[in-house]
């Protein structure tokens, strides 16, 4: 991994550097660019919306920063790692030491209980199973359903299931938390509990905050908003 | 740590009937791998569990059966009963019993026709030489009498074989006195009677074989090279264990058999398997790209859905092992083409078969999961997410 890292001191203040990354995606004989020539940096702490409308290319720099995508050109190190220099496993390891993923349709595992579920992550660590569940408990206090411990997805409401998510997110302590529209699939008063929690964690737990919405109501909570738009990031309001 | 095995089990409690639907394919192919390794365990038995380790065996020279043409002339017994190194029982009398086999066609019970058994003629002193044959149920023979024992397989299988029966043999009726238990040894598929009587009723001057008791294993050894080597006699000695053991050769068409037929099965229960997981892996793409995206390496995906596969093919095993338990020592029997008759004996599940059962089920779950789990492991993220 050290051959993908450059100094922290250098980055230290920026969670996010992308320089000039596009992203083409090849349809048949099409090409889709997805991303277009983005050049952006995030700092630590920051709570950044990314909006835009659909197939403007926000998932896909989501998914870029959490090395689940690779860019076709640019560069973009996240937590000071070039992170697309990564083996398929050394990403793997990373995003679970690094980053926290809640996705819009909250992708809960059916079979596992909300603990389970929450312990997930923690899986990989060497943690005590006595450390794990004390982990658990924690993140799952911090969203109010401790006492959901033992139920399975489909016994919880939507907002209950998204708070499950959030919780499985935070749960390794990760320095950075990205949120695929974390409200789309959630009634208004689910989606402000939601974006309360995200914004506590920010301010409270300092976590830095990537969050892509189309609800400009969501994207309030953030301290900065960036539009995307056929690929391209708008200039800041 | 990997992914929790307890979400493969929950996943395949989920999908109740694919699950059951699978294992019962496999359930199946095991019961035939059972059924077969049974068998043969069973005939193994019967076979390298026969003969006294101390116990010579005399053949014509040149034979390898008792049943053989020809045999051991009597004039050549007292020569046998010199030779040294032959035990004596506890009132000084040496342990050596001429015995001849001849073969009694006896109809069924279950009324599935007429076989060929084997009747052995011995004196109490071939009785004394085997130790390990019990009496059950009635008495032995009396020598001088046309009277019979039965194993207790025989007893089991066969008309007129009950204790007051008489079969026609000879000259005459014989009367069933006794039924005889021989743990399971090939003794199971005869019946005995006093050698004298048949020797006066047929007028026969040759044994089939003679059986002599050495001092020790290792003077058996001595013994049998002896006879062998003895020119006058143009005899063959060899361990009574070893001639019984070259007829567990007897299982051969069975194992050919029951293998081709387990392996097909195995085939398709892979194939079913296969299809099971394939179908798994459709279903939970957007689960699986949720655990690489939380951080699970592609390894642990492929190890969690190999381990699914298993434990299916594991189910299906214990309900294989199940099936077969009530047929757990049942009796049946197969011809022996060194005696020319029936050689009974009883399925046995060892634990040697039931482990080699669930390797055989591992195994079929192995590769009936491999192929779906490194599908699963292969899978790009961003696709199985947006499915």
């Amino acid at each position: 991994m050290s051959t993908a890292t450059v100094p922290r001191t250098a980055t230290q203040t920026k969670v996010v550097q992308a320089r000039n990354v596009s992203k083409v995606f090849k349809r048949d004989a099409f090409e889709v660019k997805a991303l277009d020539d983005v050049s952006i940096e995030i700092g630590a702490g920051e709570f950044l919306a990314l909006m835009g409308p659909s197939g403007s290319g926000k998932t896909t720099l989501l998914n870029m920063i959490a090395a689940i995508d690779r860019p076709t050109s640019g560069e973009l190190l996240v937590l000071g790692d070039n992170i697309f220099r990564f083996s398929d496993g050394q990403s793997a390891r990373w995003r679970n030491e690094h980053i926290g993923y809640v996705f819009q349709t909250f992708n809960l595992i059916p079979v596992l209980t909300a603990f389970e579920n929450v312990e997930l992550p923690l899986l990989l660590t060497k943690l005590s199973a006595q450390q794990r569940r004390d982990h658990v408990m924690t993140a799952l206090k911090l969203v109010g359903l401790e006492d959901r411990v033992n139920h399975l997805p489909k016994q919880l409401s939507g907002g209950q299931e998204q708070r499950v998510a959030i919780a499985r997110a935070i749960v390794s302590d990760p320095t950075l938390l990205l949120a695929d529209e974390p409200t789309g699939d959630l009634d208004s008063h689910s989606a402000t509990e939601v974006l309360d929690i995200l914004k506590r964690l920010n301010e409270d737990s300092h976590k830095t905050v990537v969050m892509v919405t189309h609800d400009p109501h969501a994207a309030s909570y953030a301290h900065v908003t960036r539009h995307l738009e056929k690929g391209m990031l708008l200039p800041p309001a | 740590m990997a992914i929790p095995l307890s979400y493969n089990i929950r996943n395949l409690k989920l999908r109740k009937g694919a699950t059951v639907m699978t294992a019962l394919g496999i359930a199946l192919t095991v019961t035939i791998a059972i059924f077969i390794m049974a068998l043969l365990a069973g005939l193994r038995d019967a076979f390298a569990t026969s003969g006294e380790p101390t116990n010579v065996l005399v053949l014509r020279k040149g034979s390898n059966s008792e049943l053989a043409a020809g045999g051991v002339e009597r004039e050549a017994m007292q020569t046998l009963k010199d030779l040294p190194g032959i035990a004596k029982d506890s009132k000084g009398d040496t342990m050596i019993s001429g015995e001849t086999i001849l073969v009694l066609v006896l109809p069924r019970k279950d009324g599935t026709g007429e076989t060929n058994v084997t009747m052995r003629f011995l004196s109490p002193m071939g009785l004394e030489m085997r130790p390990g044959v019990k009496i059950m149920a009635g008495r032995w023979f009396t020598p001088g009498q046309r009277e019979v024992v039965v194993s207790k397989s025989i007893h089991e299988r066969f008309s007129q074989s009950n204790i007051g029966d008489t079969m026609f043999f000879g000259k005459g009726y014989w009367t069933v006195v006794g039924i005889f238990d021989s743990g399971g040894s090939a003794h199971e598929s005869e019946i005995w009677a006093d050698i004298n009587q048949i020797a006066s009723d047929l007028d026969r001057t040759q044994y089939s074989s003679v059986l002599m008791r050495a001092t020790n294993a290792e003077t058996a050894a001595a013994l049998k090279n002896r006879v062998s080597d003895d020119q006058r006699l143009k005899l063959n000695g060899m361990l009574e264990s070893e001639y019984y053991a070259q007829q567990t050769s007897t299982g051969t068409p069975i194992k050919i058999v029951g293998w081709a037929v387990a392996i097909i099965m195995a085939v398709g229960s892979i194939a079913a398997a296969m299809n099971t997981m394939y179908a798994a892996v459709a279903y939970r793409a957007r689960e699986i790209a949720t655990l690489r995206v939380i951080g699970f390496s592609r390894p642990s995906i492929l190890t969690s859905f190999v381990f699914e596969s298993l434990c299916l093919a594991l189910l299906g095993a214990l309900v294989g092992i199940v099936l077969m338990l009530p047929f757990n020592g049942m009796t049946t029997g197969t011809s022996n083409p060194v005696t020319f008759s029936e050689a009974v004996f009883r399925l046995r599940m060892t634990p040697s078969v039931i482990s080699n059962a669930l390797i055989f089920a591992g195994i079929m779950g192995f590769l009936g999961g491999l192929l779906p789990a490194w599908q699963a492991s292969r899978r790009n993220i961003l696709n199985a997410l947006r499915d």
